[in-house]
């Protein structure tokens, strides 16, 4: 079980990138990593009798306790030196909100599977910050209709459309700065002392969610946005004291992080040290702060009047071409280290090859820095773990590695109570400005995977956009500002100001604009240079995540490219969704649609599949989160290429899983809910494709898969045409890079790299049924998903179990278990194709007092 | 009008060349809409080249005598449009070089082409068609090549009309097996050339997309290959007649005689536009069907099924009237009309129907490329490069059918 | 199996006239007279003339009947093969022996070997391609395929008779005779013709 997000499938390519830096530099020159600790150790024996004061050191946020405990060694050898910590996206505002309810900076950890009613404060945490992975497990494991336990329901406020909000059975789509007026609308309702603000009329709503949360008391979480001011993140620590979740439904815990400090506050204090140039000595140790520093700090004035800067990433990027060294890093599949997870939970990274360059880790690179520069990464970090220098210790670190965590080392459980009184103040009034709120793009991130074709070119989970950053305004706001999709507008905040695309997202809250970090890059490499337009210079230290400011049309039209151009299910049964109620009342609710039941009558006999393995998979709609992990992990596994924006624009995108993403309800502009619905080959066993092709090249295997013989296929495309699922992919072009040494090595081996002119689609990971075949063969059985460890790629990287293969034929299988589950459909069988995939329907739970006030299902689809 | 025609024929290879070394990506193909240009253009020229045989076949069989002045100019088009025809879906395939996979041999690893497919009986049809075509037009070419030889002055035209007369001399007991294979060629392409649109409309009737799964394709196809070939020929008929004065031979009872034809066949081809309407909207009671029609008239591109509607149904309605069919000019119009119309046809029933399917998520759009429009008019320009060359090198007119003919009159009148 | 009179130049004799009626009758007197090596050349196909001249009727159709039994059956049956025997692929869930889809191509089949068998039929029939032939040779024989109507009578006959059959042909109404020389190709050629 190895459930991902889309960066870590898509860090693959990363390490593997040919614009990767693959030497070290000096002023720009090749130089040699033997005269880097030399160096370092000259300029800061000058900074001796100061006791280093003017030596400044920059990191991200610092989660492993080996570059911890180094960091802390420079700085105890060098007591007046600073360490100073910043990243675009980080948890100042939940800290605050810590010290701020709790005067400590604790950090809440969250059972989701416990939690019956989930009250979202602009948090996305199914979709990012610490731990977001372990948490739509244990979030969407709750929320699916199960007759052990009881569905749960999740309230979403919510500014920018996200995928918690996708998920929420209510939303309240409300700009950033309302949220602080409903959350604490929400406290007073639970008798927190809050003074009120206003809450846009909600008020019915916001009562309606504090019964809800009283009945469920115990059973409740309240979760804040990293975007929200402190005080939201405060009254969420209150609410949740006062719904009695602690030691229940959530702990809190001293931060993971090895030195939680405000991040904005530390980088706008070394900014200003160098703009006085104060900053003798700085050292980089990745980051790209000339790109995404807040623009009040100044940072790229104040790089140039230090004297000596080094920068250790891994790639040569914006701010590497203003220091006078760059050291390059390793790329983490490559370097031993360790890190905490969310709960605080070590674990010792190996690395999975030998550096491809001659790049250091960050371990490396500190060392030298302390005047060791020859000592290697592996030792380094078991100085840090390794108790003795023993066998028993041997064995222990054995035990580590193979386990992945280190027991005993998560967090501390805090034990705190809440001040009262801390939002005793009336909140800001809110004006008739337009408020601009800024946010990660959802893969890009902060810009730093802006070279990361694979992540440029996943479709964005909501919007389906590719290659591109945008500003997100609602239709309304668009239509009355006369804006349409891709009109190019300023945004000015105080005296700075950008320009970038509009597009228009159903769902957005009105009179706000939603501005995407990570475009724009100027030194990111071949592939992320130019893309997007650059919003950070709007960005300050004191409005990190939504200001007030002006915006106005510029003429200009950009051209913006999206996977998807219609929106709505037109009311055809391919996505199913009912209420709980409504599932509970007919638990056959889902075999209505199918007009001619689920295995339509046929002239012909069918062929029989009765014997063997027979490959099946089982999507579950209520598990999905449309993180896309899946995509980017069929990506990687099965070389599929990346075509670029333009031959998106024309559609011709490769994926072989997409992530389907319909707005239901009647008002497009304000879409019910949202549905996300993975789609790969149903590798159907009356396959349309295969009989339209004049030369064979697509055929069923006896074990029930729809293959594609590459080298058989003329390319007439034809099969697509008859796909009635549109999952078949044509090479158009010879869109694999055949030539760059760096990629060949990319490439899983075991899958053909498509050329020019031949049609491909999901083959099911064909190579990893070949394999478990084989071995099972050897033993004279049948394949056994679970005995063989077989998994499709798209399944294990699934964060939410969403995707289940297996054998149908096989009654134990959990595939078998599911196409028999009350819920199952498939897609499309009035064509009696006889999908092999098939889902299982989506199930929702409104919270009846509000279900009649707003339709929120999509009633009007299946009427 | 030739060195045109041949300029147009180098921007087919410039397409062409540039086709096969980059890609079929550069023409505005994508998915949804895997087919586009490519074959709309091989389905309508495929329709043109209906008239030809069916003028000399069906109307030789009907002893249509009207039919000896137009047959070989007819059967000529015939010829050059299946090679327009033929040109898609050879180079429309991703790797256009592995055509010939696609022929009944075995490779290396023993498969053969796959017959479920009917773009295999296309490849079967249209191979049969061009082959008996040329056969057909060669035998009868074949008397009056020996009687160019026989006149002719110059020795590399003896030598050159010897040859291609095959030593033709007219003897009695080579016309008797002539006559009879004539006949049996003429009674074979009569079902070959219903045979050879109907496979054409399967490729579409065939698969499950709604506007193409349809039962009504293939006599409506073949009713639209013979309204476009009528009109084609009389496309480029019309305009021959009045510069070389060719009007003793192409008279005003032949131009009647064709436009009453396409009368008949675009009422035919209205019929079938009527009944789709009808099924999709109204009888098929499938949300699928019914969407796909709605869009096909009110969607993105109903433009161009309303324009479909106009030049196919409505304009030709004017051949009922005698003046009209009468006034060469009028029916010239009237046939470039056709033309554009049936072309918007296969548009409409292939781009139209791929570019929103069953998934909303995958609907899409298409729009041409410059070499989407290169290769198509490239293909026109080869097609006039050819006829001019037919016009110029080889008897327009069925000789000695048409000498036969005279004296059959003149037998008569005594 | 007669051979030619080795000693003769003259390969046949071409008699003209104007029109097919009389190209009919005259035809008509020849067979009559007994001469059983002959044959008509005219420009277009003149009813009738087989008959009067006596000529074997062609038995061009059975052939390409035949043909188009072979063609319909083997191509069905090279299918029927592949998909059920030779290599059977599973296809959409269809039977191996999915029939139906079977039928264009061997509709195809037959129309192709039928087509073929006619054309190349009727060439080798005819003996075609033939670049040379002795009757070439005869002066005025152009006309053949322009506008006269011809009979030819071999000197290969046995009622041939180089004076009496000029005669003879002249008494039915020909315009002119003329006699269609051999040379050494030629003998040989109608030599070999004969023997076939």
């Amino acid at each position: 079980m190895r459930p991902t997000n889309a960066f870590a499938q898509a860090s693959i390519l990363q390490l593997y990138d040919p614009d990767r830096s693959q030497t070290h530099l000096k002023n720009g020159r090749l130089a040699s990593w033997e005269d880097f600790g030399p160096e370092v150790k000259q300029e800061l024996e000058k900074l001796l009798l100061a006791r280093g004061a003017g030596f400044h050191i920059l990191t991200e946020t610092v989660t492993s306790p080996t570059l911890a405990a180094q960091i802390k060694a420079l700085l105890e050898a060098n007591p007046s030196a600073k360490w100073h910590q910043y990243s675009p996206v980080n948890q100042d505002n939940a800290l605050a909100g810590a010290q701020l309810a709790f005067g400590q900076a604790v950090t809440p950890r969250y059972f989701f599977d416990k939690a019956q009613i989930v009250v979202s404060l602009d948090a996305d945490f199914l979709g990012r910050g610490p731990g977001h992975i372990r948490y739509a497990r244990d979030f969407m494991a709750r929320h699916t209709p199960d007759m052990a336990r009881k569905m749960s329901r999740l309230y979403a406020v919510e500014s920018t459309p996200n995928l918690t909000g996708a998920q929420a059975d209510h939303k309240l789509s409300v700009r950033a700065s309302r949220v602080e007026h409903i959350a604490r609308a929400l406290a007073r309702g639970l008798g927190i002392n809050a003074a009120l603000g206003d809450t846009a009329g909600h008020d019915e709503w916001i009562a309606a969610v504090v019964r809800d949360l009283k009945q469920n008391r115990g059973n409740c979480i309240v979760v804040a946005g990293e975007n929200q001011p402190p005080v939201v993140h405060a009254l969420a620590y209150a609410m949740n004291d006062a719904l009695d979740s602690y030691g229940k439904t959530v702990n809190l815990i001293a931060s993971p992080e090895a030195n939680p400090i405000q991040q904005a506050a530390s980088i706008k204090e070394l900014a200003k040290a160098m703009n006085s140039g104060s900053v003798q000595v700085l050292l980089m140790i990745g980051g790209n702060p000339v790109y995404n520093a807040p623009a009040d700090c100044e940072f790229e004035k104040g790089l140039a009047k230090v004297k000596f800067a080094a920068h250790h990433s891994l790639y040569v990027n914006e701010t590497t071409k203003l220091c006078q060294w760059h050291v390059s890093a390793t790329h983490y599949l490559e370097e031993w280290g360790d890190a905490r997870a969310f709960d605080g939970t070590a674990s010792i990274i190996q690395p999975l090859i030998e550096p491809l360059y001659g790049s250091r880790s960050a371990y490396e690179f500190l060392s030298a820095v302390a005047g060791r520069s020859s000592r290697k990464g592996l030792e380094i970090v078991q100085e840090q773990w390794k108790k003795a220098d023993d066998d028993a210790a041997a064995l222990e670190w054995r035990r580590w590695l193979h386990d992945g965590i280190i027991p005993g080392t998560e967090s501390q459980l805090k034990n705190v109570v809440p001040k009262i009184g801390f939002a005793s103040e009336p909140p800001p009034v809110l004006g008739a400005e337009m408020e601009i709120m800024f946010q990660p793009d959802p893969l890009i991130w902060d810009g730093c995977f802006a070279n990361n074709a694979w992540l440029q070119e996943v479709p964005r989970p909501l919007t389906k956009l590719v290659w591109d950053n945008v500003i997100l305004v609602s239709a309304e706001t668009a239509a009355h500002r006369r804006w349409s999709q891709g009109s190019v507008i300023s945004v000015k905040v105080g005296d700075r100001s950008i320009e970038g695309p509009v597009f228009v997202q159903p769902g957005h809250p009105n009179n706000c604009a939603t501005v995407y970090l990570g475009g724009g890059r100027t030194v990111a490499g071949r592939t992320g240079d130019g893309v997007g337009f650059n919003a950070y210079p709007i960005r300050t230290t004191d409005n990190p995540w939504f200001a007030t400011g002006v915006a106005n049309a510029t003429g200009d039209q950009a051209g913006l490219v999206t996977t998807q151009e219609h929106h709505s299910l037109d009311g055809r049964h391919i996505y199913r969704t009912a209420t709980l109620a409504e599932f509970e009342s007919d638990p056959k609710w889902v075999e209505k649609f199918d007009e001619f039941g689920g295995t339509p009558i046929s002239i012909y006999p069918g062929h029989d599949y009765s014997k063997g393995n027979q490959w099946g998979m089982v999507i579950n709609l209520n598990a999905c989160i449309g993180c896309n992990a899946c995509v980017v992990a069929c990506q990687a596994e099965n070389n599929i290429p990346v075509v670029g924006k333009d031959q998106v624009r024309r559609g011709r995108e490769m994926h072989w899983i997409r992530v389907d993403r319909y707005f239901t309800g009647g008002d497009p502009a304000n879409p019910d809910a949202i549905a996300l619905q993975p789609v790969t080959c149903m590798h159907c066993e009356n396959a349309p494709c295969e009989s339209v092709c004049p030369v064979g090249a697509t055929s069923h295997s006896a074990d029930g898969i729809n293959q594609m013989v590459y080298n058989r296929c003329v390319g007439t495309r034809y099969c697509s045409n008859n796909c009635p699922y549109k999952v078949r992919r044509f090479n158009f072009y010879k869109f694999a890079d055949h030539t760059t040494p760096s990629l060949k090595l990319q490439r899983n081996p075991d899958v053909t790299v498509r050329s020019r002119g031949v049609m491909e689609k999901c083959t099911y990971c064909v190579q990893r049924i070949s394999a478990a075949r084989i071995s099972a063969q050897k033993q004279n059985r049948l394949v056994d998903v679970k005995r063989d460890q077989l998994q499709t790629a798209c399944q294990q990287a699934c964060p939410t179990r969403a995707i289940t293969f297996g054998d149908i034929n096989n009654p134990e299988d959990d595939v078998a278990k599911l196409r028999a589950h009350p819920l199952s459909y498939g897609m499309l069988v009035e064509l009696n194709t006889r999908p092999r995939t098939t889902y299982l329907a989506r199930v929702r739970n409104p919270n009846p007092e509000l279900e009649s006030a707003a339709a929120v299902s999509a009633k009007g689809e299946h009427a | 009008m030739m060195g045109i025609c041949f300029l147009i024929v180098g921007l087919l290879f410039t397409t062409i060349t540039k086709l096969v070394t980059t890609g079929i990506g550069i023409w505005g193909n994508n998915q949804p809409v895997a087919w586009a240009f490519d074959i709309v253009n091989f389905v309508w020229w495929i329709g043109i080249g209906h008239a030809g045989t069916l003028i000399s076949a069906i109307l030789f069989l009907f002893r249509q005598e009207w039919r000896t002045s137009i047959n070989r100019f007819a059967e000529a088009m015939t010829i050059f449009a299946v090679m327009c025809a033929g040109l898609y879906p050879l180079l429309h395939l991703g790797r256009p070089w592995l055509f010939y996979w696609l022929f009944p041999y075995p490779n290396v690893m023993q498969t053969w082409p796959q017959f479920r497919s009917p773009l295999m009986w296309d490849v079967f049809a249209v191979s049969t068609y061009f082959t008996i075509s040329v056969l057909f037009w060669y035998t009868g070419l074949l008397p009056d090549l020996a009687s160019l030889r026989d006149r002719a002055k110059s020795r590399i035209a003896q030598v050159i009309t010897g040859v291609a007369a095959l030593g033709w001399r007219g003897s009695a007991r080579h016309w008797q097996r002539y006559d009879i294979i004539y006949l049996l060629l003429a009674g074979l392409s009569t079902p070959l050339v219903l045979s050879v649109h109907s496979i054409v409309s399967l490729d579409f009737a065939v698969a499950q997309l709604p506007g193409w799964h349809t039962t009504i394709f293939p006599p409506y196809f073949v009713a639209g290959a013979v309204y476009s070939g009528f009109a084609m020929v009389l496309t480029f008929m019309i305009p021959v007649r009045a510069f070389f004065g060719f009007k003793d031979f192409v008279t005003q009872r032949h131009l009647d005689a064709m436009s009453k034809v396409m009368l008949a066949t675009g009422l035919i081809v209205l019929y079938g536009y009527a009944m789709e309407a009808f099924v999709g909207l109204v009888y098929s009671g499938n949300p699928n069907e019914y969407f796909q029609m709605h869009n096909r008239m009110f969607g993105p591109y109903g433009w161009s099924y309303w324009m479909l509607i106009t030049c196919n149904g409505i304009i030709p309605q004017l051949l009922w009237l005698k003046r009209v069919r009468l006034n060469p000019v009028l029916l010239w119009f009237i046939t470039i009309v056709i033309n554009i119309g049936m072309w918007l046809e296969r548009f409409v029933i292939i781009v139209i129907s791929l570019h929103r399917d069953f998934v909303p998520s995958s609907w899409g759009m298409y729009f041409p490329t410059k070499w989407d429009f290169g290769m198509f008019i490239g293909t026109m320009g080869f097609f006039g490069f050819m006829m001019c060359l037919f016009i110029r090198f080889i008897p327009m007119f069925a000789g000695f059918e048409l000498r036969e003919l005279l004296h059959k009159k003149k037998s008569h009148s005594h | 199996m007669s051979h030619s009179s080795p000693q003769s130049n003259v390969y046949a004799l071409v008699a003209e006239y104007p029109t097919p009626e009389a190209l009919l009758t005259a035809a008509e007197k020849v067979r009559d007279a007994g001469y059983k090596r002959v044959d008509a050349l005219t420009p277009f196909p003149v009813h009738g003339i087989v008959e009067a001249l006596g000529l074997p009727k062609s038995r061009m159709a059975a052939l390409v009947f035949c043909a188009a039994l072979f063609g319909a059956i083997g191509g069905f049956y090279l299918q029927v093969w592949l998909t059920t025997q030779q290599y059977p692929l599973t296809i959409s869930g269809r039977p191996y022996f999915s029939w139906p889809n079977y039928i264009p191509v061997t509709f195809e089949c037959m129309v192709l070997a039928a087509g073929l068998t006619a054309f190349f039929g009727m060439l080798i029939r005819n003996r075609l391609p033939r670049p040379y032939h002795p009757l070439f040779a005869t002066r005025g024989i152009e006309a053949s395929t322009t506008g006269k109507f011809m009979i030819v009578v071999e000197s290969t006959d046995p009622k041939f008779d180089e004076k009496g059959t000029e005669s003879f042909l002249r008494s039915t109404g020909a315009e002119s005779v003329n006699a269609a020389p051999f040379d050494d190709f030629g003998r040989d050629q109608a030599a070999d013709g004969a023997a076939k």
